[in-house]
């Protein structure tokens, strides 16, 4: 076609279309340009951190001995004065067990799922709106969560029953001394309350995995990096989560091959219970009791203490023995 | 309007319900490849659906699996009711059943750029490329001949099992965790509040809690598109002209007494039954009928407005025919060079001669050449494992064993107490399992009595990476998952003098060979990224006797026998 018979309209047209699209070219690429990439400068690296605890609550120390585990949660509870001390009516309590395992509760390396039904039901006593039981395990979920017996437990005792999600993760900055960026189990980011159900047991790099050992179960991601620097992780951990409540079981204890087990041989029946708001407190007096530690020998003890978590010495807070 | 012609509407009704209900049933029982959520430490964990019944339902399977090993294994005579309904009735599963054949016929049917007038009515012509099958079918019946089970790469119940487990459930499985995450995080400022009903509606359909990967994927994806794309240039192309089970099914097709019956005084030519048929076997009055790869999928009678061509028992077989055509020496050819295969495919390196290290075979696999005369690589195995451990090979069990299950332990573990890829296996390529027999995790109270555990392969320590070794770090994670008891790793205490001249004392992990199982949950939660610094080899497989370091081994497995 003679470029001669184009209407002015229709040039207009043309060329009016033409620059518009230049235009949001050349806009675009002004706006995206980004003259330098640095793809670890992050605005949101503010750091996290979750306290737990209940305000005014003074910390003790309950040991309780007898021959029912559930019986004996219930008493260590009651001795706090009741769940109604820790859980108000509404609140979201996340309890976590070790489930770390696909071993039967009798032989010891998850939590005693008699512990973790008693738990659940005075959450639900108190008014809880919600409580979850969850952990990240090692072994499949699937079969973790119901040979410990945790799952059928839990589910009865009226908690909701997470098996862990892969999306559910979010990567939060610690701000701890080891711990900088990890992907937390995002329930732990919500909840209002959080009790700690470790099982006392052996283990390989520590000697005995307590209760804040059991707060790697609320990472996922490279966690077995964590091993490194175990005791400063350790505390980061306690410090980043600080539990409303720790209950360490130790109905049966695994003394060798831990953390996972497997042989009868390796287990003790100790029919004990650990119970306090106090997580360093907690540990020393487990690590003593159970696995026959000193402070010394349980390093992150003591950097948990210098970080203002508690005290390494258990017998300077309050403690009462129970016997049911 | 004759009355035939509504009869033969609803029978194609019937036939395209038939087909949706196979192809659903076909994916459910792929989803429903996992076990439920149990409720008490004692039950066994079970899968609920019989989840390979389609790839025990079909005959190819169950023939070469004959063929090669002289045993029906465990379901296979399932099989025995297509064999029986193709000898009476004719290609029935192809036209009804086959889940690959319905998913052929839907893209096949797009409307949109499909072949028209008289270019498809010349697609739909029988033509002598639809012998080719045939020709596959012959080749790999006769490696079957020779023990090798070569029918897995184009069994069409296998590919599609295969294709759809391994690439098109796990790319569904990123889209819909991509999806959940973005819901659940994102900041949509004042509409946020729109992503709490997605996120409700997008767990809903999450059909795993994890995503997963696997290895060679891109391979089977090439393959499957390529047989999707073939239909919209010759409808079911594959059907027609590739499929070994259409061949096979062909042949036991040449006894049915259901057949189609032209009446040419009927007929007014308007070719409307070619243009539809689907498998290219001639329906319209004039030009020969071959039975042998008529689906039996009802358009052809259906389109016909003349009663011009019918579907009756013993029907007149002018204009019919009823053979293969193909020579017996062409037959013969064929399967010969089939059989010759297999030795040409054993000349080269492989498994059986010198175990390749990094092929772990999945627990309760056969020896090497009995596992390849059954395996037949539907991805069965590494669709049910729960830790995305099991991956198709490539060439490390050399070209007869192409994607036949391999342990990638920097992937995922082998679950110690875990039997699902034995529980799953339609050939019995992997012996079927109990947790006992595997007994890599004794029942408690019962350590004493148990057995050794089924090996499946050893651990090894790269100490130049082994951070304890060789960067003076603390870390014995390995031990920690070790699921043994004892545990096969040990750890020494070792005075390391620091760069700065500091002693430490540091946990140096080794791998006693005698207890250690192969299960590679070392090897999975190594932190060193990368190479790890603990890696598994077949070594010590209990079933390769050959395949051994230990010399008690071998003596304690003998001592047991006797």
């Amino acid at each position: 076609m003679p470029y001669d018979k184009i209407s002015r309209r229709d040039f207009m047209e043309r060329t009016g279309k033409a620059a518009g699209f230049a235009a949001f070219a050349v806009g675009g690429a002004w706006m995206l340009h980004e003259p330098v990439r640095r793809p670890f400068d992050r605005k949101d690296d503010a750091p996290v951190s979750r306290d737990l605890r209940v305000a005014g609550v003074e910390d003790r120390l309950m040991i309780v001995r007898g021959e029912d585990p559930a019986k004996m949660a219930a008493a260590a509870i009651t001795a706090f004065g009741g769940m109604s001390t820790f859980v108000q009516p509404g609140e979201t309590v996340v309890v976590k067990p070790n489930i770390g395992w696909d071993r039967r509760p009798e032989q010891a390396a998850n939590t005693n799922p008699g512990v973790v039904a008693e738990v659940v039901r005075q959450c639900v006593e108190a008014g809880a709106e919600r409580v979850v039981v969850t952990d990240i395990t090692c072994n499949d979920p699937k079969r973790c969560f119901n040979r410990s017996g945790i799952a059928a437990a839990a589910r009865e005792a009226g908690a909701e029953v997470q098996l862990p999600q892969e999306a559910r993760f979010r990567e939060v900055n610690m701000g701890g001394e080891m711990l900088g960026r990890q992907d937390v189990y995002d329930i732990y980011l919500e909840a209002d309350r959080f009790i700690n159900l470790p099982i006392a047991k052996h283990h390989g790099l520590t000697r005995a995995t307590l209760g804040m050992k059991n707060l790697y179960g609320i990472l996922g991601g490279n966690r077995s990096r964590l091993h490194q620097e175990i005791h400063h992780s350790l505390v980061d951990l306690a410090a980043f989560l600080r539990p409303t409540l720790v209950i360490v079981d130790a109905w049966r204890v695994l003394l060798r091959n831990g953390p996972q087990g497997g042989s009868l041989a390796d287990v003790e029946e100790r029919k004990m219970l650990l119970a306090s708001t106090e997580q360093t407190a907690i540990d020393a007096c487990a690590g003593e009791l159970f696995f026959d530690m000193t402070p010394d020998e349980m390093p992150w003890l003591g950097l948990a203490e210098r970080r203002g978590l508690g005290t390494s010495v258990w017998r300077d807070i309050p403690t009462e023995e129970i016997t049911v | 309007m004759p009355s035939s012609f509504q009869r033969y509407r609803r029978l194609r009704w019937m036939r395209r319900i038939s087909q949706g209900f196979f192809l659903l049933l076909f994916f459910y029982l792929l989803l429903q490849t996992n076990i439920d959520a149990l409720d008490s430490p004692d039950e066994v964990p079970e899968i609920s659906a019989p989840v390979e019944l389609f790839l025990e339902l079909d005959p190819l399977v169950a023939v070469s699996t004959v063929i090669a090993t002289h045993s029906l294994y465990r379901n296979l005579f399932l099989a025995v009711i297509i064999i029986v309904g193709t000898l009476f009735l004719g290609r029935f599963f192809c036209g009804w059943m086959c889940p690959m054949g319905t998913i052929n016929q839907m893209i096949a049917s797009m409307r949109s750029g499909r072949l028209k007038g008289k270019q498809r009515l010349e697609s739909n012509r029988w033509k002598s490329y639809q012998n080719w099958k045939y020709g596959i079918l012959a080749f790999v019946l006769g490696a079957a001949l020779f023990g090798s089970l070569l029918i897995g790469f184009l069994d069409p119940i296998a590919l599609l099992t295969r294709s759809m487990a391994l690439v098109v459930l796990p790319a569904y499985n990123v889209l819909t965790h991509d999806l959940y995450s973005w819901s659940l995080y994102a900041d949509l400022g004042p509409f946020s509040i729109l992503l709490t009903p997605i996120a409700w509606v997008v767990h809903a359909v999450l059909i795993r809690a994890e995503t997963v990967v696997f290895e060679q994927t891109f391979l089977i994806l090439l393959i499957f598109i390529g047989i999707l794309l073939a239909n919209r240039i010759i409808t079911r192309f594959w059907c027609r002209g590739l499929c070994p089970l259409g061949a096979l099914l062909g042949v036991f097709s040449k006894t049915s007494i259901l057949g189609l019956e032209k009446r040419a005084s009927l007929c007014t030519d308007c070719n409307r039954c070619a243009m539809h048929c689907q498998g290219g076997d001639n329906p319209q009055p004039g030009l020969t009928w071959h039975q042998t790869d008529c689906h039996l999928c009802m358009n052809c009678v259906a389109s016909c407005p003349e009663s011009g061509i019918d579907f009756t028992f013993f029907p007149k077989r002018e204009e019919t025919t009823q053979k293969v055509s193909l020579t017996r020496r062409a037959v013969l050819t064929t399967a010969g060079a089939g059989v010759l295969t297999v030795p040409l495919l054993r000349a080269a390196t492989n498994p059986d001669r010198t175990p390749d290290p990094s092929l772990v075979r999945p627990p309760g696999s056969l020896p090497e050449r009995e596992f390849l005369s059954r395996c037949i690589r539907c991805g069965e195995c590494m669709n049910v494992c729960p830790n995305n451990a099991l991956h198709p090979t490539l060439m490390q069990a050399g070209a007869e064993g192409i994607w036949s299950p391999m342990l990638m332990p920097r992937i995922g573990y082998c679950e110690p107490t875990c039997v699902l890829c034995s529980q799953v296996c339609p050939t019995g390529a992997i012996d079927e399992l109990t947790e006992e027999e595997k007994n890599w995790v004794p029942p408690a109270g019962k350590e004493e009595t148990a057995g050794p555990p089924l090996r499946i392969g050893t651990a090894f320590y790269d100490f130049g990476r082994c951070l304890p070794w060789a960067m003076g770090k603390e870390c014995i994670v390995c031990e920690e998952w070790c699921p043994t008891t004892p545990k096969a790793i040990y750890f020494e205490e070792a005075e390391v003098i620091t760069r700065e001249g500091e002693y430490l004392y540091l946990k140096r992990p080794h791998v006693d060979p005698a207890l250690c199982v192969g299960c590679g949950a070392c090897t999975y939660a190594c932190p060193v990224k990368g190479a790890p610094a603990i890696y598994v080899t077949a070594v010590g497989e209990t079933r390769n006797t050959k395949n051994r370091i230990l010399l008690e081994q071998n003596r304690g497995r003998a001592a047991e026998e006797r």
